[in-house]
C-alpha cells in the first residue's frame, strides 16, 4: 500500500467520528499550547531581561565585595562585607596594575528617604561619582548642572535628584538651589535629571545621586565602598582587564587562593550567561510539566484509538481479507493516531502563538513594558515534532492490537 | 483443469487443550469456471472450509492445492497478496465501508494490488457496472438496501479479476426478492467465466449452482450435480 493513500484511509477514519477526535486531541492540544506559549513568553522575558543588562555596556566592569552568591547566605554576606576600600580604587588605578581600565568609580548604596518641607519620598539613594553617569550613562541633569571630583574630595553636601523624585517633593517648582534633607542632614539639588526610566539596573527618575565620599562619611559612617564599577578601554579588552583586575585586588588583599577571594567581578557577558542559564534551567522545568500533561493527553490519544480498533474490527477483518498486510494495517492506525495528535500540535502551536501575541499586545500597548513578541521557531519545531511522536509512541499498541487481529475472527466479530 | 484441489483435508482446533475437530478429511476438486455450492448445517464445518479455501486459514492436515500449487510454506503476507490478487469474498454480512461510497468500496482491494492509482477508478467502475449499480456509483454505502449492499460486495470482490469468488451465506440477510436478485448477479458472472464457490445452509439457494457439496459433521456427505438448476429470475438489469 502506498502512504499516501494511508494517509486518505486514515483521514476518512478521523472523519467518520468528528466529535470524539476534536474532544480526544484536546489534550494534545493544550500540552503543545502550553510548550509554545512557554517557549513565547520565556524568549520574550529573557529579551527583556538580556536589554536590560546590555543598557549597563560591554565593556563596564563590576566589581563587588563579598564571595559570589551562589545562595541566600552569600548575599547577605557581599552586602555586609568591607573588602573593598578607597586603597583598592587608588590600586585599580595604577596603570601598571591594570592598563586596560579607562574609569574607576566606586558607589555605595544608602537606604533612606528624603524630605523637603515636609513632604517626604523614600527614593533611591546611589552615593557615586556624578561625571561617571555622564560618561557611563550618557546621564546629564536638563537643570543645573553635576557635581565634580572637588565635590567628592571635599564631601560637599550637593544632590542631583531624578524627575519623579523632583516631582514628589516640589511638584512644579523649581528644585535646583532647594535644600532636601537625608538622614537629619542638609543637601543642595545642583541638578534635576530628565526622565529616562530603567537604565541598567537602577531606574533613573526614582535616584538621589550624593557624592559617595559624603554618603560613606556622614550617612553612612563606613570607609569601604558597596560596589566598584569600572570600564575596559574596549570590550575586546574585558578579559584580560577581569584577570588583572583579579591580581591587583588579590595582591591588595593578600590573597593567594583564588577560591577565598573576598570579592566578584560581574561583567555584562558574565550576567548574559548566567541569565541564560537560569532561563534554561526554568524553561527545562516548564517542559517537564508540559512533558507530563502530553504524556497524559497520549494515554488518552491510546484509549481512544483501542476503542476505535474494536469498532472497527469487522472492517480489519475485512481489509486484511481482501489482501491488506499486518503492516498496512499497522501503518493505517498508526497514521491515524499520528496525524490525530498532529493536527493538535498544529492547533496547539496557533492557539499558543495567539495567546503569546495576545500577551505581548498588553504587556507593551497597555503595561508600557518594552515587551517584544517573538515566534519561536524552536518551540514550533518542537510541538510539531513531540506531538508527531506522542502518536507514534501511544498509538503503536493500538495499531499492533488492530494488525494482529486474526481475519477469521475479526469478520466474524459482532 | 482444477482450480481448487483438496485431498483429505483435516482442521483441529484446540482449545485449552481440548481438540475439537472441524474437518475430518474431505476430498473435491473444484475446476475453473465450475459454480459450486458448498452446503451442510451449522456446525458440518462449511465456514472452515471456505476460510481454508480462502487461504484465510491453514488445515491441519491434508493437501490443497490452488492451481496446482501448495501454499504449505507461504507467509502471512504472501497470502495476503495472493487473497488480494487470486480471490474475493462475499460476506452475509456485507462488510462495506460506512460514510464510504460504493466506488470507493469496490476499489478497496486494488489499494493493497501492485496496481498503478490511474486504473484504480476505471476498473471499479466497471465493476460497479457489472453488478448493475452504475447509477449507484458516488452513494454512500448507508443509503443503499440490502440487496444492493450485497451487489457492491460483489463488484468488491470482482474487481481485482479474481479467479474465484468465495460467497459466504450471501443471502442469508436479504429478504427473498434482493436473494433472488444476488443469485441472478452471481448467476451471471458465473455464465461470463467466473469460478464461484458458494456456501449456504439452504437448500433452494444452492440449487442455483451446478453442483453442491454436501458436508455433515467434518465429514463430506455427498458430491452431486444439480439436475433440475434453478435460474433466477429478476434479473438486475430488467
Amino acid at each position: 500500500m502506498q502512504l499516501k493513500h494511508g494517509f486518505k484511509i486514515a483521514l476518512n477514519g478521523l472523519q467518520a467520528n468528528k466529535s470524539r477526535t476534536a474532544l480526544t486531541i484536546l489534550g494534545i492540544v493544550i500540552g503543545i499550547t502550553a510548550i509554545i506559549l512557554v517557549m513565547s513568553l520565556g524568549e520574550g522575558a529573557r529579551e527583556l531581561i538580556l536589554s536590560e543588562v546590555r543598557g549597563m555596556g560591554a565593556e563596564t566592569i563590576v566589581i563587588r565585595p563579598g564571595r559570589e552568591p551562589k545562595g541566600p547566605t552569600d548575599i547577605a554576606e557581599t552586602v555586609f562585607s568591607d573588602s573593598l576600600t578607597s586603597r583598592d580604587v587608588d590600586a585599580l588605578r595604577l596603570k601598571s596594575n591594570v592598563p586596560g581600565l579607562v574609569d574607576v568609580a566606586p558607589g555605595v548604596i544608602v537606604t533612606g528617604s528624603v524630605s523637603y518641607l515636609g513632604e517626604t519620598y523614600k527614593p533611591f539613594i546611589l552615593g557615586w561619582s556624578a561625571e561617571f553617569m555622564v560618561d557611563f550613562l550618557d546621564l546629564y541633569p536638563e537643570d543645573g548642572e553635576i557635581f565634580y571630583e572637588s565635590d567628592i574630595r571635599q564631601k560637599s553636601s550637593v544632590a542631583i535628584i531624578g524627575s519623579k523624585v523632583k516631582e514628589e517633593l516640589f511638584g512644579d517648582s523649581d528644585a535646583v538651589g532647594q535644600n532636601i534633607t537625608i538622614k537629619d542632614r542638609k543637601f543642595r539639588i545642583v541638578g534635576a535629571y530628565p526622565p529616562r526610566g530603567q537604565l541598567a539596573f537602577f531606574n533613573v527618575d526614582d535616584l538621589v545621586l550624593i557624592p559617595y565620599t559624603t554618603a560613606q562619611s556622614y550617612l553612612l559612617g563606613i570607609d569601604h565602598y558597596h560596589e566598584i564599577i569600572t570600564r575596559a578601554a574596549s570590550p575586546d579588552l574585558v578579559d584580560q582587564t577581569v584577570r588583572d583586575i583579579e591580581l591587583t585586588l588579590r595582591e591588595s588583599h593578600n590573597i593567594t587562593d583564588p577560591e577565598k577571594d573576598d570579592f566578584f567581578i560581574v561583567t555584562q557577558q558574565g550576567l548574559v550567561d548566567q541569565i541564560k542559564i537560569i532561563t534554561q534551567t526554568f524553561t527545562a522545568f516548564l517542559a517537564l510539566v508540559v512533558a507530563i500533561s502530553l504524556v497524559v493527553g497520549g494515554i488518552g490519544i491510546m484509549n481512544i484509538m483501542l476503542v476505535s480498533v474494536t469498532e472497527r474490527t469487522r472492517e480489519i477483518g475485512l481489509r486484511k481479507a481482501i489482501g491488506a498486510t499486518n503492516r498496512d494495517i499497522l501503518t493505517q492506525f498508526l497514521l491515524e493516531s499520528v496525524l490525530l495528535t498532529s493536527a493538535g500540535g498544529v492547533i496547539g502551536i496557533a492557539i499558543g502563538l495567539g495567546l503569546s501575541l495576545g500577551i505581548s499586545v498588553v504587556l507593551s500597548q497597555f503595561l508600557g513594558i518594552n515587551w517584544e513578541f517573538s515566534i519561536p521557531i524552536a518551540g514550533i519545531v518542537l510541538g510539531l515534532g513531540v506531538s508527531g511522536l506522542v502518536g507514534l509512541i501511544f498509538g503503536l499498541y493500538p495499531a499492533r492490537h488492530a494488525a494482529r487481529k486474526d481475519p477469521i475472527e475479526a469478520l466474524r466479530y459482532e | 483443469m482444477a482450480l481448487i484441489e483438496v485431498k483429505d483435508l483435516r482442521k483441529t482446533y484446540v482449545n485449552d487443550g481440548v481438540e475439537t475437530p472441524a474437518l475430518r478429511g474431505v476430498s473435491f476438486s473444484i475446476g475453473k469456471g465450475e459454480f459450486v455450492s458448498i452446503m451442510g448445517p451449522s456446525g458440518s464445518g462449511k465456514s472452515t472450509l471456505l476460510h481454508i479455501l480462502g487461504f484465510l486459514d491453514r488445515q491441519t492436515s491434508g493437501v490443497y492445492k490452488f492451481n496446482q500449487k501448495t501454499i504449505d510454506g507461504y507467509s502471512s503476507d504472501e497470502l495476503a497478496k495472493l487473497r488480494n490478487e487470486k480471490m474475493g469474498f462475499v460476506f452475509q454480512m456485507f462488510n462495506l465501508l460506512p460514510r464510504t461510497t460504493v466506488l470507493d468500496n469496490v476499489l478497496l482491494p486494488l489499494v493493497y494490488s501492485g496496481l498503478e492509482e490511474n486504473q484504480w477508478e476505471q476498473k471499479a467502475a466497471k465493476a460497479v457496472e457489472q453488478v448493475g449499480l452504475a447509477h449507484r456509483m458516488n452513494h454512500e454505502s448507508s443509503q443503499l438496501s440490502g440487496g444492493e449492499k450485497q451487489r457492491v460486495a460483489i463488484a468488491r470482490a470482482l474487481v481485482n479479476d479474481a479467479e474465484v469468488i468465495f460467497a459466504d451465506e450471501p443471502t442469508g440477510n436479504l429478504d427473498s426478492k434482493s436473494g433472488e436478485v444476488i443469485m441472478d448477479t452471481l448467476q451471471n458472472l458465473n455464465k461470463m467465466g467466473h469460478t464461484i464457490v458458494l456456501i449456504t445452509h439452504e437448500t433452494y439457494t444452492a440449487e442455483h449452482s451446478q453442483r453442491i457439496i454436501r458436508l455433515k459433521d467434518g465429514l463430506m456427505e455427498s458430491d452431486t450435480p444439480v439436475k433440475n438448476r434453478r435460474i433466477a429470475n429478476g434479473h438486475f438489469t430488467k
